[in-house]
């Protein structure tokens, strides 16, 4: 039996991958190594947060599933950063981890096209640089026009607590021990990377007396376009904020040397944002105190995660550490802390559309990439699934930019800084975050999901209506005026904002910082959702500083527009410098944009490389 | 789409005329934007338009403009070239508008590169094109490195530094809101590092300033009615009997000229024809010059006679002056004193008698005090030397004003970032640091964050 497109590997990149390449109406396998752990949160229970959150939207725009899914799982739901601006907010849910998975199982198994089979691939079938299928650890072989890698932590996973080194994946799952090697011979360059989860306790044995509550909005809040609310405010669940003190320190310091990381049993470069809790005591030891969440992880099991205390310590220290928290001293440890290694691919050597550069037709994403999260995972199995379906159709990718999204922005440093340690993603490594918001992701990306045929007409439709909607706003605002009368200036000054002199467009009035839609609706009815008209406020309000930014862009995408040829030499450019000339050759970038961002390639390098592509036109 | 780029085009101070080109997209408007004359994003194609530059509301100089659109020209995009005249400081101040309009200071051959680049100039000449490129940006990298002093590039580096530590507590309040035991970054906060930051940048804008004054030499006004004595001032200053010396009114007709040093610093003295109503066509030409004189000035010293009360005459050339460094000086004072100025509020004042040489040891003392000269001499001097570091200086300094601004619009603190986030990359333009991973090292470096 002969696939068109073989996924290898069920968590959230390639869950994305399969769907989107099967609802594309493409012959799809889905291979796993336990059907059990399809799209399984190995670490936290949660899904979003900043600029991850965006991410969320942005799958669910381009017709995702991960956004959907989360909304059905949700135990609490939360928007962050609501006193800042709306460039920054973001939503995140605590995700239900029995209900999450089985959710996404079912759809999975619910999707035309989509077979799904348990077996482990340990090999690649490469024929003139071209991939053509997988073979299974058994020796059988599955051909497949294209192959999409989400193996997630498994390549060669070890994990490690202590002086102890087991090789395995995420909670005991049998490890992919050869195809690491298979890329290795195919030319790939392997990296050894790590990652860290923190304890999971029993929440009958906890005093939340001693713990703060923390709770989700009192307002409900979706993920998906969908607005499908699954779970009511009043039904959310809590997560509690509790703190270190010095005896948790002084047992960390005592046994430091007795943790993998401190004892030098660690290969691989863990993640700098997500320091384990000997890094925060070491690095930052002028500190008193850390601050841990205690998060719950289902409504079917009584496991809370302890978020902020990730470890490699021995089970023993760990025991100890634990007992020394606020109403935590008669825990129960349901699963310890642990440190994994895994092994990860060199993301430089991928083309922008996420397609390796080495074996056509072979596509990679999530941590196999070097990437970290849930939501980085799904963006780049999404986009591997979309790019694959569109090689398969002779179409050209699917390659968002900077300006557009968050997922961009994320493939952009992959394939072009790539990556020292696991990549995060974080507001500021966007240069146009205001034009990539929580509230318009729809408005950035409806238009391409529909193109390569994830968002169906009907949902198209409701979307260009939305947008109608939108101009209808704006123009109306924009041709009502309101004039310096009396009474008008008496309600003016009730809002409290200074009385007219002239007469302003209500666009105009809009835009004075203590003036919302509120106020505006006192002169004119505005018959719109709320999600239309806050597009309207939010151009209006930020109307300067949005023109900076597409401004800004606007000067990007045109050295994007200048295409560099595949097969140029950079030997034959006598006059660069020789850091740039050896960066260029191994990133190869595929625009003089991309050319730029690569550190190392300075602007006189730029204008070398301008003039030769000229020349040799 | 390219930027619009900017550059004199002569040689500086050689010949009478000057002129400052410009091509990109927003050449034409750039332009238009601080020109006084036919709004010239109106006009044909190849034309020349007769005006004023402005820098606000002050004219800068009379220039004739070549208007040239796309694609007929010499790098095929829209070019504008300003016809000034000659002097060294107005056209350096021509360039130092449009620097501040929205255009960037070409790179050396960058007008040819960028003819090459748009099919404009055949391929033999290409392997010239690219020898210019590469010697040019080689050399101008390291001239730039070198230009700047240890002192102030380790200024900027410290400006860079306070506001990276900003950034990163504003980017970590963003990117890790539930860390309650991580100070918030408040608006009050921000305020207080903008001002001060503000001040600072304030400080060294206004002494680069001074810094290029003083290479160029300071040009000097002396201005004042007829016959209170400003030629026998500058003759003072000058120690030899330059301008012819009379007591009838109107004596000096043209605009005389001398240099002098002043504790080594060049003074460029000019006295000018004595302003009053006059009938004489040649004086009258003279009194001319000299009002354009005054916008022109770095530093103008007004005379006024203490033996006459003060006219409406006196009373313009203060009203004209008032916004520039200016030192008044009361001359005659040997005679009645019937000079009243109790209505304005007049710093700098000195008082001489210029028949002897009274009052003018603190005259020299004054100037030197008004443009920090004994700060210039001693070593430790935070200046930026060119136009191009200037003008980035400049454009940190408006969008921390814009910070600003942004505050008093009550904007929400990541916004403000946005702007104080452009202020740090430009202070990188000028030092050459542009990584961009800088301040997420710094987050990570110094945040305890993370599951």
């Amino acid at each position: 039996m002969k696939y068109e497109i073989i996924v290898v590997g069920g968590g959230h990149a390639g869950c994305e991958a399969a769907l989107a390449s099967a609802r594309k109406g493409h012959n799809t396998l889905l291979i796993t190594s336990n059907i059990k752990n399809i799209a399984d949160m190995p670490c936290n229970p949660s899904i979003g947060g900043p600029a991850k959150g965006i991410v969320v939207r942005e799958i669910d725009a381009l017709g995702g599933e991960m956004g959907r899914n989360a909304d059905k799982g949700a135990l609490q739901t939360k928007m962050l950063n609501t006193k800042k601006g709306p460039a920054v907010q973001a939503l995140r849910f605590q995700a239900d981890k029995i209900i999450y998975p089985q959710e996404m199982l079912k759809t999975l198994k619910n999707t035309k096209n989509l077979k799904i089979k348990e077996a482990m691939v340990e090999n690649l079938i490469v024929k003139n640089n071209k991939i053509e299928g997988v073979e299974l650890e058994d020796g059988t072989k599955i051909l497949s026009q294209a192959v999409i890698l989400t193996t997630g932590t498994y390549l060669k996973a070890v994990i490690l607590n202590g002086a102890n080194k087991t090789p395995s994946g995420p909670h005991g799952e049998k490890e992919s021990k050869y195809l690491s090697d298979s890329l290795r011979k195919l030319g790939f360059t392997i990296k050894r990377l790590k990652t860290g989860t923190p304890q999971r306790i029993d929440k009958n044995t906890i005093d939340y007396s001693k713990a703060q509550e923390e709770k989700g909005d009192s307002i409900p809040r979706t993920f998906s376009y969908d607005n499908v609310v699954y779970r009511q405010p009043k039904d959310q669940i809590s997560c509690y904020l509790i703190y270190t003190n010095s005896k948790t320190h002084e047992i960390i310091k005592e046994h430091l040397n007795e943790s993998s990381m401190y004892g030098g049993y660690v290969e691989g470069v863990g993640p700098r944002y997500c320091p384990s809790i000997e890094d925060k005591v070491v690095r930052f030891s002028d500190k008193e105190r850390h601050q841990l969440f205690l998060e719950p992880e289902s409504l079917y099991y009584d496991d809370i995660y302890l978020q902020g205390f990730s470890t490699s310590m021995p089970y023993e220290v760990q025991d100890l550490m634990v007992h020394s928290l606020p109403g935590l001293e008669n825990a129960k440890i349901l699963k310890y802390g642990y440190a994994i290694e895994y092994d990860a691919i060199d993301s430089k050597q991928l083309k922008q559309s996420l397609e390796t550069k080495l074996v056509e037709n072979l596509y990679t994403a999530g941590q196999i990439n070097g990437t970290s999260g849930y939501e980085e995972a799904a963006g780049q199995g999404l986009i591997a699934g979309i790019n694959a379906s569109l090689k398969l159709e002779g179409k050209e990718p699917l390659i968002l930019k900077r300006n557009e999204a968050y997922i961009g922005v994320l493939i952009d440093d992959l394939v072009t800084k790539g990556v020292k340690d696991p990549y995060r993603l974080l507001t500021s490594r966007a240069e146009y975050r205001l034009l990539l918001r929580n509230d318009n992701a729809d408005l950035r990306l409806r238009e391409y999901g529909h193109m390569v045929g994830l968002i169906d007409d009907a949902k198209y439709k409701e979307f260009l209506i939305k947008k109608e909607h939108i101009k209808e706003i704006t123009y109306l605002l924009q041709t009502t005026r309101i004039t310096p009368k009396k009474e008008i200036n008496e309600y003016i000054e009730t809002i409290p904002s200074p009385a007219l002199k002239d007469g302003i467009s209500l666009y105009e009035f809009l835009k004075r910082p203590e003036v919302t839609l509120k106020h505006i609706e006192h002169f004119v009815e505005l018959n719109y959702t709320e999600e239309e008209k806050e597009q309207v406020e939010i151009n209006a309000k930020y109307e300067g500083y949005i023109k900076k930014a597409n401004k800004e862009a606007a000067k990007m995408l045109a050295l994007e527009e200048k295409k560099i040829p595949e097969n140029i030499d950079y030997e034959k450019m006598p006059n660069l410098a020789s850091e740039a000339r050896q960066k260029l050759s191994e990133i190869r970038p595929t625009t003089i944009g991309q050319a730029s961002r690569i550190s190392g390639v300075n602007p006189a390098d730029i204008s070398i490389l301008m003039v030769y592509l000229r020349r040799n036109n | 789409m390219n930027d619009t780029i900017v550059a004199i085009s002569t040689a500086l101070g050689v010949g009478a005329i000057s002129i400052v080109r410009l091509s990109g997209n927003e050449a034409i408007e750039i332009v238009n934007n601080c020109f006084k004359g036919k709004d010239l994003t109106k006009v044909q194609s190849h034309t020349i338009n007769y005006g004023h530059i402005v820098d606000k509301d002050e004219i800068i100089d009379e220039v004739l403009i070549s208007i040239m659109k796309a694609p007929k020209t010499y790098t095929t995009e829209d070019v504008v070239e300003i016809n000034c005249h000659g002097g060294i400081i107005s056209t350096k101040r021509i360039l130092e508008t449009m620097l501040n309009h929205g255009a960037r200071l070409a790179e050396p051959g960058e007008f040819t590169k960028r003819a090459f680049l748009n099919g404009r100039i055949d391929l033999v000449k290409s392997e010239a094109v690219m020898d210019i490129i590469d010697s040019k940006s080689e050399e101008a990298n390291k001239l730039a490195l070198s230009q700047l002093s240890g002192t102030t590039s380790n200024m900027i580096k410290n400006f860079r530094e306070k506001l990276k530590q900003l950034l990163a507590s504003i980017e970590v309040n963003i990117d890790y809101p539930e860390y309650h035991d991580i100070e918030v970054v408040t608006i009050e906060k921000v305020k207080d590092s903008i001002k001060e930051l503000k001040k600072e940048l304030q400080n060294v804008i206004k002494e680069s300033k001074n810094m290029t004054l003083i290479k160029d030499g300071i040009k000097t006004v002396i201005v004042g009615r007829p016959n209170v004595g400003k030629s026998s001032i500058l003759n003072k200053l000058l120690q030899q009997d330059k301008a012819i010396v009379t007591d009838i009114a109107g004596t000096t007709r043209d605009i005389v000229e001398g240099e002098i040093y002043l504790d080594g610093i060049l003074l460029n003295i000019i006295d000018t024809a004595g302003i009053r109503e006059t009938e004489d066509v040649v004086e009258k030409i003279g009194v001319e010059k000299s009002l354009s004189m005054i916008d022109d000035a770095d530093l103008v010293i007004v005379v006024l006679n203490n033996n006459e009360q003060l006219t409406e005459k006196d009373q313009e050339i203060l009203n004209k002056t008032k916004d520039k460094n200016r030192i008044i000086v009361i001359n005659k004072t040997d005679l009645a004193d019937k000079l009243k100025l109790e209505n304005n509020d007049l710093q700098n004042i000195v008082r001489t008698n210029a028949n002897s040489v009274e009052g003018i040891k603190e005259l020299k003392d004054k100037i030197i005090e008004l443009f920090q000269l004994e700060k210039i001499k001693t070593k430790d001097y935070n200046y930026l030397t060119n136009s191009r570091q200037i003008s980035l200086a400049n454009k940190a300094y408006e969008s921390l004003q814009e910070a600003e601004q942004g505050i008093k619009d009550n904007l929400p603190i990541d916004m403000i970032e946005i702007d104080l986030k452009e202020t740090f990359d430009l202070l990188g333009e000028i030092i050459g640091e542009t990584y961009s991973d800088e301040i997420l090292d710094h987050l990570f470096a110094n945040f305890c964050v993370g599951k």
